[in-house]
């Protein structure tokens, strides 16, 4: 097991490289799969003749057909239970609820069935399922529509939890989620559907243990993930500008978290500042930091800042809802307090 | 399924088919009369619900299930368990918190699985286990398997909205599922006409597109009968079926209850409808059983009783360092992978 973090590489190009986007590639990691074993399948509200609400599923309907690409009713308890049951039974469901504002409805069944069968039944019933998720803000849907709540999940004992940033992430997290004999919850933040670039088809199913470093740096350690990877590479972009070298950690998987390479960036940079598009109180961010004060309290050089989400719901006006939100000027200013 | 033979049964004469639901119905109730006992005593602890008046709806349902079939049962699941085949000696064992209970002392009361003989809990949240044996179900509809998923569940469940939408989904998708109402008129303890506006609950499950009818449930060979109807009709392929068992608890909802919401003329009224001594007697009129036989059945249950709660006393408890095992299985391909 590898117990430092792993520092991206850029995809080389090779003709096994292709453009693509983290949409078209969680699709093509969901066909794959499909491909490969027929006990996958797919099941969420619209994934369908919709193509699914954020049209990750487009096209998968004609390739394998109504029973293993399933349109379900609005009852994200019955078929997130329903997914658990047939995990149960020896198939690899794929869960897809629409977003995680909607998995409250089916909290019941992932925290009381799907994390707690394992464990409550003396070790006779794993449950491999994978649920995916679209979570976080940033396009004026307003406050039921705005949550990120992935710290929710990653409170849980018995589920694994992903958050995939990069587009090779999202093309590769999904295969070992399938392997994995557990519940496992992965997090596409919306704002990345649409993110480009390329893509190495050959990479090999992803990591699950490692967070990984996305840029190394010297002076202060940026530990973020999902949607907030993007904001803290512009950070560490304008921090380099002010002469000011910050390392970017990219959590990756937020269940069980990677302590060692918390540790060691802290270790490296003497200085820390979580993002988190969460709201603050009692947020993974809070368990960062808590865990850098257990683990690396006497590498740090100043406290451990955080930058999260305004404790308020989101509200619906474009400024509102950017003033809510952390923000590339947030990250800055705060490493500044880190710093100066 | 048969139900569970101990030792002592090779010397006992062989026992014709309502003998063995008689015995099947006896032995549940034993067993958690001496639950009581330990309960009071200290000696089990939680939360139990006793299924005592209601050991018709295991024993008759249990008839029309095979092997292959899956169970998902509630919390007052002690005769689910006991009915589908589940040692007495795990059960009790459970009940103990010791290391050979069916679910190695991580569940206890509320929480009996069986992997083996597909027994899926256990659940206590109320309506939690519908969806999951939806899922059950549907596994078994996508690969072919002509299995039948029954879920166990109360007037209560029939409230929650886990009810309503795996109704819809199992009619939707017809799957092979056998949803099984105890309706003993309580939810807790609010009366089953102060929680539904409709209280006929076959009724309303019909509205759903599926086969679903009232059943009397304190007559045991009238579920077994009407039990063996419907999952044969779901194997057949005509989707999800719906049983009413109209049935009654004559405990307290838990050992924490203290009953203050019904007559002790209406608990009278529901216990002269006995299933236990209405088999004993039809029996008896029939001239199957005598005073002699029901005695031997009586030893015959109080021994298998005795016997788990010897083999409990004397099980070890797992150790407190396997705290964490099972959290998430031993070797995950994810830590192997590179």
């Amino acid at each position: 097991m590898t117990t430092t973090a792993t520092t991206a590489k850029k995809p080389r190009a090779s003709s096994a490289t292709a453009t693509t986007t983290y949409r078209e590639a969680m699709r093509q990691a969901m066909s794959e799969a499909m491909r490969a074993d027929e006990r996958v399948f797919l099941m969420g509200e619209d994934v369908g003749r919709y193509g699914g609400a954020f049209g990750v599923s487009l096209g998968m309907l004609e390739e394998f057909g109504p029973e293993r690409i399933r349109d379900t009713p609005l009852s994200e308890s019955a078929f997130t239970g329903a997914g658990i049951g047939a995990a149960l039974a020896g198939m690899r469901p794929i869960v897809e609820i629409m977003t995680v504002n909607f998995s409250l409805l089916a909290l019941d069944q992932i925290l009381n069935n799907a994390a707690t069968l394992l464990h409550m039944s003396g070790g006779q019933l794993p449950v491999p399922l994978v649920i995916r998720m679209t979570t976080g803000a940033g396009r004026q849907l307003a406050a039921q529509h705005s949550h990120s709540l992935e710290g929710w999940y990653a409170h849980i004992p018995g589920i694994r939890v992903l958050a995939p940033a990069t587009i090779e992430d999202a093309r590769h997290m999904l295969a070992p989620a399938l392997a994995d004999p557990d519940p496992v919850i992965i997090f596409e933040h919306g704002s990345l559907y649409n993110l480009s670039g390329p893509s190495a088809e050959d990479a090999g199913p992803a990591d699950l243990t490692s967070a990984a470093v996305r840029r190394e740096g010297r002076d202060i350690s940026l530990i973020t993930y999902g949607g907030c990877l993007p904001k803290a590479l512009d950070a560490a972009e304008q921090l380099a500008e002010a002469g000011i070298s910050a390392e970017v950690l990219d959590l990756r998987t937020l269940r069980p978290l990677h302590q060692d390479a918390i540790t060691a960036t802290v270790a490296r940079t003497h200085r820390a500042v979580v993002v988190d598009e969460a709201w603050r109180t009692g947020s993974l961010a809070a368990e960062i930091s808590a865990r850098i004060m257990e683990n690396a309290f006497y590498e740090l050089d100043a406290p451990v800042e955080r930058v999260c989400s305004a404790e308020v719901p989101i509200p619906y006006a474009h400024h509102m809802e950017q003033a809510a939100l952390p923000q590339v000027e947030d990250i800055v200013a705060a490493v500044h307090r880190a710093v100066d | 399924m048969s139900p569970h033979r101990t030792r002592t049964d090779g010397h006992a004469p062989a026992l014709r088919h309502r003998g063995e639901l008689l015995y099947g119905m006896l032995r549940i109730r034993r067993f958690e009369e001496r639950c009581v006992e330990l309960y009071s005593a200290s000696v089990i602890r939680g939360f139990v619900h006793l299924y005592i008046g209601e050991e018709a709806v295991a024993v008759g349902v249990n008839q029309a299930l095979t092997e292959d079939d899956a169970v998902v049962a509630t919390y007052r699941e002690h005769g689910h368990a006991l009915a589908r085949g589940i040692p007495a000696e795990a059960v009790m064992a459970e009940m103990y918190g010791k290391a050979s209970g069916c679910s190695r002392g991580r569940g206890g009361s509320m929480h009996m699985f069986d992997a083996s003989r597909r027994f899926y809990g256990g659940s206590a949240i109320v309506g939690g286990g519908l969806p999951l044996a939806a899922g059950l179900a549907l596994a078994d509809r996508m690969r072919g398997q002509p299995r039948v998923t029954c879920c166990f569940f109360g007037d209560g469940a029939f409230a929650e909205g886990e009810f309503h939408e795996t109704a819809n989904l199992a009619a939707l998708w017809r799957l092979p599922l056998l949803l099984v109402c105890e309706n003993n008129l309580y939810a807790m303890g609010t009366a089953l006409k102060r929680e539904h506006a409709q209280t006929d609950l076959a009724l309303r499950a019909a509205s759903y597109g599926m086969a679903s009818w009232p059943v009397d449930g304190m007559d045991v060979l009238a579920v077994e009968h009407a039990a063996r109807q419907a999952a044969e009709s779901i194997r057949a392929g005509a989707g999800p079926h719906f049983l009413e068992l109209r049935t009654y608890r004559y405990r307290a909802h838990s050992m924490y209850d203290p009953d203050r919401y019904r007559t002790k003329e209406e608990i009278a009224e529901w216990k002269a409808r006995d299933p236990i001594d209405a088999l004993a007697r039809q029996l008896r009129d029939d001239g199957e059983v005598d005073d002699e036989a029901l005695a031997a059945l009586e030893r015959r249950a109080a021994n298998e009783v005795a016997g788990a709660v010897r083999a409990a006393e004397r099980a070890p408890e797992e150790p407190a360092d396997e705290l964490l095992r099972f959290v998430t299985s031993p070797v995950t391909p994810t830590r192997a992978a590179r």
